[in-house]
């Protein structure tokens, strides 16, 4: 390591494996070039045919069994896989990183569709608590209502719930975008960092609390702001990209989006040049 | 992690004790340290149903030790002296297990206080439940365990609450396991998921008000704080909207009396719980699979959200 105390400041952090940069108006990075395709598709991923299509009863089977029952049909090919009788089990759907449409008929337990990279679902039923947790990309659609920490950490992609979702939705997202039909509980966005939550009914207390970044928009009453959430000005072009979104989402299509809300992070927390104490002292 | 689990039967009455196991055995994997169970079956509502314990069932962390039989029967002994000496009947006698007694009494007093207070007088005795109609079974093991040793797979009822417990604030033993009794209150009982941090300035500020504590479990706290509520003149509604200001940490609990059945969630929705309702039936629990155990085909459900509570009449 160069001597810290003598190089620049820049270059002190670069030293220490971090950098000074500036988040204002930055969008989504880019990491993978659209040119080498093999960046897109994982090692052990199948090739899958959408016209292919099969059913799955999972009733008598545990969640790491027809988890696994769900890979098998992908390495036979099969790009539509429809699952009965999921009955509120737990963890269904978990880690699938390929392209996929995949239907439940019924409801799903805690953290379905967790940690998934691509696949198509739609869920006939409920979800419980953290469904689609770290989603990297594709789309996810639940029918009915939706547990707390929905959409928690994801990345990317489209987490649409019909119905209403309980609290912390959002919490700590980094990318994508979450739509609610309904109402949404407490803590909403809560330390989002970027990606949109668009909520056509309610929220509760605290929206936005603490959020780094991102963008939230709200159709109906706010419970109270969270810390360092502001209002911002609706644009134009929100208002178009909030009537893209919600046809493509199948929801509240002739919602009357020039009314909505649009909060932000007023950024008072932002403290991103200021080296942490442990940091400071082997600076100096 | 504890899971709660409970339902009310609105017009009708049903098998709410093997309903409510599997409903409780199927939240087994949030905790199996103990499991209980706060039936109010159908009864002719003329005499008392007394549950209590002369002695502990003592697991990992507990404070009490185990006993002789021989102890417990001396035990057994003073409680039937000094319920004849207060002209208490007793017309029906089940002792379930050495330290487990189940008493139908002919008592007319509507007071409990000075009953309970006698009774626990006795070193070593516990009143687990007193009322009508209301029965609370708690012991070690998971659901199914507890149901099979007390057979409470035939009781039949409108409404119940339980509870599967992972012991976190204190031992594993009968008195700190829920459901708590809401002392001296006939009929009343509390489960609860979550913790709560102002335990022991709540407890002593009600201690000084004669309010009685039998473990240091945090939740008892609840049953204690909504009785205390409800002595001073608020309905059970008005008692649980308190507490969401009133108790501070983070909680899911359900309260039941003989013809209601209460949720209250804290103000930060930090505790899980996921609601079923109909015209006929409302059940609820921790998690979904616990309502799928009563009502396997596609339902609706949702979470309540964050300070609500709500309160269904049989």
């Amino acid at each position: 390591m160069a001597n810290l105390k003598t190089i620049s400041k820049k270059s002190k952090a670069q030293s220490m494996g971090m950098h000074t940069e500036v988040l204002t108006g930055r969008t989504q990075q880019k990491f993978f070039n659209p040119d080498e395709a093999e960046n897109f598709y994982y090692f052990g991923t199948y090739d899958v045919d959408f016209n292919k299509r099969t059913d799955l009863d999972v009733k008598d089977m545990t969640a790491p069994e027809a988890n696994k029952e769900i890979d098998n049909l992908m390495s036979q090919g099969y790009g539509t896989i429809v699952i009965k009788n999921p009955q509120g089990k737990h963890s269904l759907g978990v880690g699938i990183l390929n392209k996929l449409n995949l239907i439940f008929e019924g409801s799903l337990g805690y953290f379905g569709m967790g940690s998934c990279d691509g696949p198509i679902v739609r869920i006939n039923g409920r979800v419980g608590w953290s469904c689609a947790e770290n989603l990297m990309a594709g789309k996810v659609v639940i029918e009915k209502n939706a547990g707390s920490c929905f959409g928690a950490a994801i990345r990317g992609g489209d987490l649409i719930c019909k119905g209403s979702v309980g609290a912390r939705t959002g919490i700590d997202m980094k990318g994508g975008t979450i739509i609610i039909g309904g109402d949404a509980g407490a803590f909403t966005g809560f330390m989002m960092q970027r990606g949109r939550i668009i909520i056509l009914g309610d929220v509760g207390i605290n929206l936005g609390d603490s959020m780094y970044d991102g963008t939230i928009f709200v159709g109906g009453e706010i419970g109270s702001y969270g810390s360092d959430a502001v209002d911002s000005e609706l644009t134009s072009s929100d208002q178009d990209w909030l009537k893209r979104k919600l046809k493509v989402a199948e929801i509240g299509e002739n919602f009357d989006v020039s009314k909505m809300k649009k909060i932000v992070a007023g950024k008072k927390l932002w403290n991103y040049d200021n080296l942490e104490p442990t940091e400071k002292k082997g600076a100096i | 992690m504890c899971g709660i689990a409970g339902l009310i039967h609105r017009g009708k009455s049903s098998n709410v004790g093997s309903e409510l196991q599997g409903m409780l055995q199927a939240l087994k994997h949030r905790g199996e340290d103990s499991t209980g169970y706060a039936l109010y079956g159908d009864t002719d509502g003329k005499n008392f149903i007394m549950r209590f314990k002369v002695g502990e069932n003592v697991g990992e962390g507990s404070s009490s030790i185990m006993e002789d039989v021989s102890v417990y029967d001396e035990r057994k002994k003073v409680v039937d002296q000094t319920l004849a000496e207060m002209g208490a009947k007793v017309v029906k006698e089940e002792r379930t297990l050495p330290y487990s007694l189940r008493y139908e009494i002919d008592y007319n007093v509507k007071d409990l206080l000075e009953f309970s207070q006698r009774i626990e007088s006795i070193p070593g005795v516990e009143i687990l439940s007193m009322g009508k109609s209301l029965e609370v079974i708690k012991d070690l093991g998971n659901a199914k365990m507890v149901c099979d040793r007390y057979s409470l797979d035939k009781v039949v009822g409108t409404h119940a609450i339980g509870h599967a417990r992972m012991a976190t604030e204190s031992g594993v033993d009968i008195k700190s396991a829920h459901p708590f009794w809401g002392y001296p209150f006939s009929d009343v009982s509390v489960v609860h998921n979550g913790q709560l941090t102002n335990y022991w300035n709540n407890r002593r500020v009600l201690e000084n008000k004669g309010m009685r504590f039998m473990s240091e479990c945090d939740s008892e706290l609840i049953a204690v704080y909504i009785a205390e509520k409800m002595r001073d003149g608020a309905t059970l509604e008005e008692g649980m909207k308190a507490s969401l200001t009133g108790l501070d940490g983070v909680f899911t609990y359900f309260v039941a009396t003989k013809d209601s059945l209460g949720m209250a969630k804290d103000t930060m929705a930090a505790k899980p719980l996921v609601l079923y309702e109909s015209d006929d039936l409302v059940a609820m629990g921790s998690e979904e699979i616990a309502i799928r155990s009563v009502l396997p085909q596609e339902i609706d459900t949702y979470d309540p959200f964050d300070g609500e509570v709500k309160v269904w009449q049989i």
